[in-house]
């Protein structure tokens, strides 16, 4: 399998070679940050558009409806559209708000979101940031998110948008709980908590049929809880157009109301993204003990292709839940979570840990 | 079973009949209130259901007449007319403590009338501004521009509220009081709210996620129809029927040609009684698989919103190729109908039933089945089959508490006494039974269709005889229909004129909107919303 790790050290050599000098390496070190900062704006954006069209086309499908259709082939361009005009709408500055937190709240959502991303492991050799404690970065960072909502809903200082806040921070609290065990549950299967080791450790399998049933369990729980964390129906409650119009970010407008939506759409990608990553081997691809020629077949794609093609696949499930389902309440959500939810993935990491004592994993 | 009014007259012995329409029992106002008490609590009368309340000037004197059922004896429906003594400073003691329904239906004739309610407890405008300068539906109402001009500024002080309380002696003095308390933390949902589903005004006082009061604000739209009325001819006040509820444009139309014929004594011809009736039924099932819609779309399943909607649009595509529209359909006029049915609508009537069935599984698979969705409507909302009764809570919302009061049954009009079918009762009083009820009813309507499609007679769509400028002889009629959403009325007072005296429309949405504050009490916002759905009333046909 192609090791992109190939094409970036060609790049670090290229760039070490142009000084000549190991003085002026942080020169170097300064102008990869650049290049891989650019890259991973990018990504974001060309993911975010992506999954607005990917949702939109789903939800149509569901719905017995095309879609968007007339900008652009079957409405590809409809998207860039779309983003064009919330670029260049008005950003509203409203009378009685807190205007510094108001303007705070979108960048916080969205660097939570960008930093997240940048902790996926795109292909072998793909990977920004790899160090020790990874998917437990993943985990820190991804709760920063919540305070960027609660901040939007309480700095707006409308009653909607507080209590979409109020929604937003019992919900990504108590569901950040039960995403937590499910991934710890991994983490005692694989027996580490970085990222490049994590896929690695897939190699002869991925963890969900490596784990039994404990990890079966603790991939349905992850789905529901990444749902719920994503602020995605059923678990929508934050938002609940039909009771607060539009939750938290009522107020919002132009590009500020847009990280927000990009941020949800991207949540929504980087949690099938650990999903897959935890759960379906990342970006390993699919082996099948014996089939030497299937395996090799499978070698030949590229493991980024896996690693999004596995994530786009848990998106579709998230994204048909939402399009499927009624919309629980506040308590229904809660009592689901603290009641069934979470005492499950304490039974369950307990299985796992019993599993993984007497070495009955695959 | 004893004469009426001999009943009446031994509980008051002052009151004087008069025969008509319905018998009109005049009572005067300071026994009025003592006598209301003993039509609905003495064990001989039972009249517990006040379905009207019309406010009436006749220019020597102001006042009400009330229109009282009984779901307990086998009594018509009778009227009591009640006129203040004081035109200029009417006064009328309340019923809102016997018949809650009366708390909105006086505070709406109070509104156009002027006419206050001793002992009402929240005596405030119901449609108009509390700033707003006359009652415009007395015959004296200065209707000149200067006095109510567009105001640009908010409506001050709606929190407050006044009360007329009589004391021992009898003096009436006016209390004044407040909606919310200080502390209440209220919340505004509409009148721009996306699950209001239109114009209407909520303020909700909420502790944390829990409803403690609701208090319904309304006339957002309200276009003054009745008012209207009064100076149009009678064949041009049926194209308002169609603008009150729209999801029932049929029935009310229908009931409004049912009141004038009647007055008129004019019969209906075979051919336009079955398409009326089919029509009706089209028009209810259309709504309620707008209801299913809504009610789905309330709760976030906006995909099932969307299969409703795909059904819908076929019945939609028939009232097109008959009425030529699609919302406000213009079809029934005085004497039968408008426009021959176009020579598609059998076949088409055929092949929308044929894929209802399998429809109506598919709702039920995609959303009625599912757990979250009867979670969030099971056991919200509760409305015991008593407080339906006296909120007068008619329509599927009503037999979703268990209470029989399909006026297609009691009171068969059209073709309703030749054809077969159920009255749908569900006995869970909340709202999955007001959606379930709904959900039935689509079943019912379809086999009533199916069993007068095939068998339309040939003939005229129209009595020939109607005559073309219409009078109505003096006098008043009521006629009651079952709309989509309930029993509704119409109200026509004629002075011999071919103008209405006075039109009153007694619509069902105005009593739900009633019973929102005492639903939703206790239960949380997101209930607020769906006890809304399951209600499922229209806005312009509260307003009118």
């Amino acid at each position: 399998m192609f090791d992109f790790g190939v094409w970036t050290s060609a790049i670090n050599d290229f760039l070490v070679g142009l000084f000549h000098n190991p003085q002026y390496d942080w020169l170097v070190t300064l102008i990869e940050c650049v290049i891989i900062g650019v890259l991973v704006l990018l990504t974001y954006t060309v993911l975010a558009l992506f999954y607005i069209l990917y949702e939109r086309k789903l939800c149509a499908w569901f719905q017995c409806r095309l879609g968007p259709m007339r900008v652009g082939k079957w409405g590809l361009l409809q998207v860039f559209a779309d983003m064009f005009k919330i670029l260049i709408k008005e950003l509203i500055s409203l009378k009685n708000t807190d205007k510094f937190l108001f303007k705070l709240a979108p960048y916080i959502v969205i660097t939570s979101s960008v930093t997240m991303l940048a902790c996926l492991p795109w292909g072998r050799g793909l990977q920004i940031i790899n160090f020790n404690i990874g998917i437990f970065f993943v985990l820190a960072v991804s709760s920063v998110g919540v305070l960027g909502i609660l901040l939007a809903g309480w700095a707006s200082n409308n009653k909607y948008t507080l209590i979409g806040a109020m929604r937003s921070g019992a919900q990504m609290i108590s569901y950040e709980i039960s995403l937590g065990l499910a991934i710890l549950t991994i983490v005692l299967l694989a027996g580490t908590m970085n990222i490049n080791e994590l896929v690695l450790a897939q190699e002869d399998g991925w963890f969900i049929f490596k784990g039994h049933i404990p990890a079966i369990i603790a991939f349905l729980i992850y789905v529901v809880a990444a749902t719920a964390e994503t602020n995605r129906g059923p678990f929508d409650l934050p938002e609940a157009e039909h009771e607060l119009t539009a939750g938290y970010h009522t107020e919002y407008s132009g590009i500020h109301f847009g990280f927000f939506y990009l941020a949800e759409y991207l949540n929504l990608f980087i949690v099938s993204g650990i999903a897959s990553l935890m759960f379906l081997g990342g970006w390993m691809p699919l082996h099948i003990a014996g089939w030497e020629q299937f395996n090799a077949v499978m070698d030949y794609i590229p493991s980024i292709v896996w690693f999004v093609l596995k994530a786009f696949f848990i998106s579709y499930i998230i994204i048909w839940f939402k399009w499927t389902f009624p919309r629980v309440r506040i308590d229904q959500m809660l009592a689901f979570e603290w009641k069934y939810l979470m005492p499950l993935s304490l039974v369950n990491i307990v299985v796992m840990a019993v599993l993984v004592a007497y070495n009955w994993h695959f | 079973m004893r004469d009426i009014k001999t009943i009446i007259s031994k509980v008051c012995p002052s009151a004087t009949f008069e025969e008509g329409d319905t018998l009109l029992v005049t009572v005067p106002e300071k026994e009025w209130h003592k006598f209301a008490e003993n039509l609905k609590n003495n064990p001989e009368l039972g009249f517990d259901v006040l379905s009207a309340v019309v406010g009436v000037d006749w220019k020597d004197s102001i006042g009400v007449i009330y229109y009282l059922t009984s779901t307990t004896h086998a009594w018509d429906m009778i009227s009591v007319k009640v006129v203040a003594e004081d035109r200029e400073n009417p006064m009328i003691h309340t019923v809102s403590d016997l018949w809650k329904v009366a708390n909105f239906q006086e505070r709406e004739v109070y509104d156009f009338y002027g006419i206050k309610f001793i002992n009402h407890p929240d005596m405030r405008r119901f449609f108009l501004r509390n700033d707003w300068v006359g009652h415009p539906l007395r015959k004296d109402y200065d209707a000149n521009p200067d006095l109510n001009p567009i105001r640009m500024t908010d409506e001050i002080n709606e929190d407050d509220t006044v009360s007329y309380v009589e004391n021992e002696k009898g003096e009436v003095k006016a209390v004044p009081g407040k909606v919310f308390g200080e502390d209440d933390y209220v919340v505004n949902i509409g009148p721009q709210h996306p699950s209001t589903h239109g114009v209407m005004r909520f303020r909700a006082s909420i502790d944390g996620e829990m409803v403690k009061k609701v208090d319904v604000v309304s006339g957002y739209i309200h276009r003054g129809i009745e008012k209207l009325c009064e100076g149009l001819m009678y064949p041009q006040t049926l194209h308002y029927t169609d603008r009150m509820d729209y999801m029932s444009a049929h029935q009310n139309r229908h009931c409004l040609c049912m009141c004038i014929e009647k007055a008129l004594g004019l019969e209906v011809p075979e051919r336009a009684l079955y398409i009326r009736t089919i029509m009706d039924e089209l028009m209810r099932i259309s709504s309620h698989l707008l209801s299913f819609g809504c009610t789905a779309m309330d709760l976030g399943a906006t995909t099932a919103f969307f299969y409703g909607f795909r059904e819908r649009e076929r019945v939609l595509d028939i009232f097109e190729k008959t009425c030529g529209a699609r919302m406000s359909l213009n079809y029934n006029v005085i004497g039968g109908v408008m426009a021959d049915i176009h020579p598609d609508f059998v076949k088409d009537v055929h092949a929308f039933l044929d894929i209802m069935p399998a429809s109506l599984k598919e709702y039920h698979k995609v959303f009625s089945g599912n757990v979250i969705a009867q979670n969030r409507l099971k056991k919200v909302g509760y409305l015991s089959k008593e407080d339906a009764i006296n909120y007068c809570i008619t329509g599927p919302s009503g037999r979703g508490s268990n209470w029989s009061n399909d006026c297609r049954k009691k009171h068969p009009y059209a073709l309703y006494d030749q054809v077969e079918f159920n009255e749908v009762l569900e006995d869970g009083c909340d709202s999955f039974s007001r959606y379930m009820v709904r959900m039935r009813e689509i079943e019912e309507s379809c086999k009533i269709i199916a069993q007068l499609i095939d068998k339309i007679p040939e003939g005229d769509i129209r009595n020939p005889k109607t005559p073309k400028l219409i009078k109505l002889p003096a006098g008043r009629w009521y006629q009651q229909v079952e709309a989509s959403r309930g029993t509704f009325g119409v109200y026509i007072e004629s002075d011999g004129g071919k103008n209405p005296y006075r039109m009153h429309f007694q619509s069902p949405c105005f009593n739900l909107v009633g019973v929102m504050d005492l639903c939703c009490r206790g239960y949380m916002i997101a209930d607020l919303i769906t006890i809304g759905a399951a209600l499922d009333f229209v806005i312009p046909d509260i307003d009118r």
